[in-house]
């Protein structure tokens, strides 16, 4: 389909195992450019799976189908590369890293993804005055940035922070991994309000949740539900209401092969 | 060729090294020949260790016994080639050594402040030997220590600082001993004692290297005598090229209520050793020995410690760090130990190793001697490769591979090098440490 709203990306059949068990049975689908669509599905069914095969992981296996990223084979890139070319996961468990500072690995993370776009170096000032902002978005308290990587972090700081990250270095595919988790509510509308301000005509979006709830606040274009491997009904936003209401076992009961 | 004349083999180039020496001692003290004799029968005694020593039992030193080192000749060294291996940005007095003789040209020993003497070794015992009597040799064991024997046997040159009672030496005192390319593997034999008085408090930085790919034996020792209530800083890099042996043996001495820190940073040598044997002499004293330790390539670097709790209330803090690429091999020995009468100890001890590289090793051994019931010692020791999820999470921030594993190893290092007081000193090791971290993780390991 040729029309303004471009593909950024498209997966086609693609098929993943883990420690030899397959995990991902054949996925098609297709997100275009300024959408935000929402995989869901029960504990299992491979949502967190895909978002780490589209990241990178090394430890999934991809064993049939293709993933292209604004026309090139995402499969075939390192994780840095993704990540350079504007992909971003927000982990659902974001890594502690002892020892590195939080400021100081999110300034050398920005200027690899500016020097690969072709732009320079940002000096200490620029980035200061960058995070001030962005952390004022997230409402994050200054003094996690002087402290090592999620080092310590409470669980909501946790997920503060990679949203926090991902305001700086302003990604085209966002793929937010069960960002919802362990949030309270006040915790998750800040977090729902940093993902909306990036929101934009150019940067897409895949949220992937357990919970409808989410959705209140980041309101998806596109709702997918994964079970056993594979998407198996796609809707607009009510979808997300309907499975709030009657759960997935409907949807899991009508996927079973006859 | 030498004969040899010891009755433990190895030792025959040393032994004939040592008789051609003592032709030159007419003029030293009747009490420094002595010192000498009896460090030289020591030696004779020990050899070079072998892997039948306890101490040595994982560190070959057999490439050693086997080299006939000479002496090294003369060289001209200019300051700009010196200029690297000095600390930026650190201020005090400076001493250069170029194949273990001082090289007043290169120096800068600066005006001194009251209260604090530098002299060479060499001066000292030319002009005032009563200096040095009552410290020289005193606590570097020659009896047990085979390679402090040789030095003692062997030295000519190196740095005698004294720090009067209740001095404060704020700058630090920079030493740099660098071995040149010889047409014949050169033996060097540094000296240095310093001396606090009580209540001084003075800082000390060595460094060891080389001036292009030398292959000669670097065997250094260097004394501390802390007074009661002196406080010491001292730092030590040892960063020769990786063909060259050195063998380093820091004995330190503390007095009641002293405080020694003391951090030492091994980067080169094909066989490096350093030994680190502290002394809590009385009561109150507090000793810290800190190192990093960086091993690719065939290289093979060796720390052992020694904490001698002799007297109460002492307390000893520890912490290494190895990291290893390539075929690399770490030794680390940690021997803590606490007498009868040194009730209220409080010993800790830890020390990692990151290996990366599936052919890298790394022998650990923690060692401890209790004998008084009344104490707390604990130790610690961990082996582990860089963190898979870690590099991952890095990489999906844009940070290349290479540049996230050495922001992980410069990270696991970080415990040590942020305990460096000296600023300079702790950002020309951060720089240091960064440098050498492309040939540690190399992907190929030369054959």
């Amino acid at each position: 389909m040729n029309g303004a709203n471009h593909t950024m990306l498209e997966i086609k059949n693609l098929r993943a195992r883990v420690g030899g068990k397959d995990i991902l049975k054949g996925i098609d689908l297709a997100v275009g450019t300024g959408e935000v669509h929402a995989v869901m599905g029960p504990n299992g069914s491979g949502k967190s799976t895909l978002a780490g095969v589209l990241a990178g992981r090394s430890e999934y296996e991809v064993t049939a189908g293709s993933v292209t990223y604004n026309g090139r084979d995402l499969l075939g890139l390192d994780p840095e590369a993704r990540a350079r070319e504007g992909l971003f996961l927000a982990f659902q468990y974001p890594v502690e890293i002892p020892g590195v500072n939080n400021a100081y690995f999110l300034k050398a993370a920005l200027n690899a993804v500016r020097k690969h776009r072709g732009d320079p170096e940002i000096d200490a000032m620029g980035f200061m005055a960058l995070i001030r902002d962005k952390m004022a978005l997230l409402d994050m308290d200054q003094a996690l940035m002087s402290r090592p990587v999620n080092d310590g972090f409470s669980g909501g700081e946790k997920k503060r922070n990679e949203i926090f990250q991902m305001a700086v270095l302003e990604p085209k595919l966002a793929i937010l991994d069960e960002t919802d988790s362990g949030l309270d509510i006040d915790a998750l509308k800040i977090v729902a309000n940093g993902v909306n301000a990036l929101r934009s005509p150019n940067r897409s979006a895949i949220v992937v949740t357990h919970y409808q709830r989410l959705l209140d606040y980041i309101v998806p274009d596109f709702v997918h539900v994964l079970s056993d491997g594979r998407i198996v009904r796609s809707g607009g936003k009510d979808l997300a209401l309907e499975l709030e209401a009657r759960g997935y076992g409907w949807l899991e009961a009508e996927a079973q092969p006859a | 060729m030498a004969t040899q004349t010891a009755s433990r083999a190895g030792a025959g180039h040393y032994l004939a090294a040592i008789e051609r020496a003592q032709r030159d001692r007419a003029h030293e003290p009747a009490w420094l020949r002595d010192v000498r004799r009896r460090a030289a029968d020591a030696f004779g005694r020990m050899g070079i260790p072998t892997t039948r020593d306890e101490e040595w039992r994982v560190t070959n030193v057999a490439p050693m016994a086997d080299t006939p080192f000479v002496a090294a000749p003369l060289a001209t060294v200019s300051s700009e080639e010196v200029a690297r291996f000095l600390v930026p940005g650190l201020a005090g007095p400076l001493l250069v050594f170029i194949d273990g003789r001082y090289a007043a040209r290169l120096s800068a020993p600066g005006v001194l402040a009251a209260g604090l003497t530098i002299i060479t070794i060499g001066d000292a015992i030319e002009r005032a030997p009563a200096s040095l009597e009552p410290w020289l040799a005193r606590h570097s064991d020659s009896a047990v220590h085979p390679f402090a024997a040789l030095n003692t046997a062997l030295f000519e040159d190196g740095a005698l600082v004294v720090v009067a009672d209740n001095t404060v030496a704020d700058l630090p005192v920079q030493l740099v001993f660098l071995s040149t390319v010889t047409p014949s593997p050169a033996i060097s034999a540094p000296r240095v004692l310093v001396v606090l008085g009580c209540d001084s408090q003075a800082r000390l930085v060595e460094t060891f290297g080389s001036l292009g790919p030398a292959r000669g034996f670097t065997n250094a020792v260097t004394e501390i005598v802390a007074g009661d209530g002196s406080v010491l800083e001292h730092c030590r890099i040892q960063r020769e090229s990786e063909s060259a042996f050195h063998i380093g043996h820091t004995a330190i001495h503390l007095g009641r209520s002293s405080r020694s820190s003391s951090h030492a940073f091994a980067f080169g040598g094909r066989i490096a050793r350093h030994d680190a044997v502290a002394v809590l002499g009385d009561e109150g004293a507090d000793c810290t020995l800190n190192g990093v330790y960086l091993a690719g390539g065939n290289q093979l670097i060796d720390n052992h410690t020694d904490i001698d709790h002799a007297r109460p209330h002492g307390s000893s803090h520890e912490l290494y760090k190895g990291i290893l690429g390539g075929r690399a091999r770490g030794v680390f020995n940690g021997r803590i130990r606490v007498r009868p009468d040194a009730q209220k100890t409080d010993a800790k001890q830890t020390n990692k190793a990151l290996l990366l590289s599936a052919e890298a090793q790394v022998n650990t051994k923690p060692q401890l001697e209790i004998f008084a019931n009344d104490v707390r010692c604990t130790h610690g020791a961990t082996v582990g490769q860089l963190s898979q999820d870690a590099l991952f999470y890095l990489r999906t921030r844009g940070i290349g591979l290479d540049d996230a594993r050495s922001l992980l190893v410069r990270a696991f290092a970080a415990d040590v090098t942020d305990r460096i007081p000296l600023e300079p000193v702790r950002a020309e090791l951060e720089r240091l440490l960064a440098s050498r971290l492309p040939f540690l993780l190399g992907e190929e390991v030369p054959r």
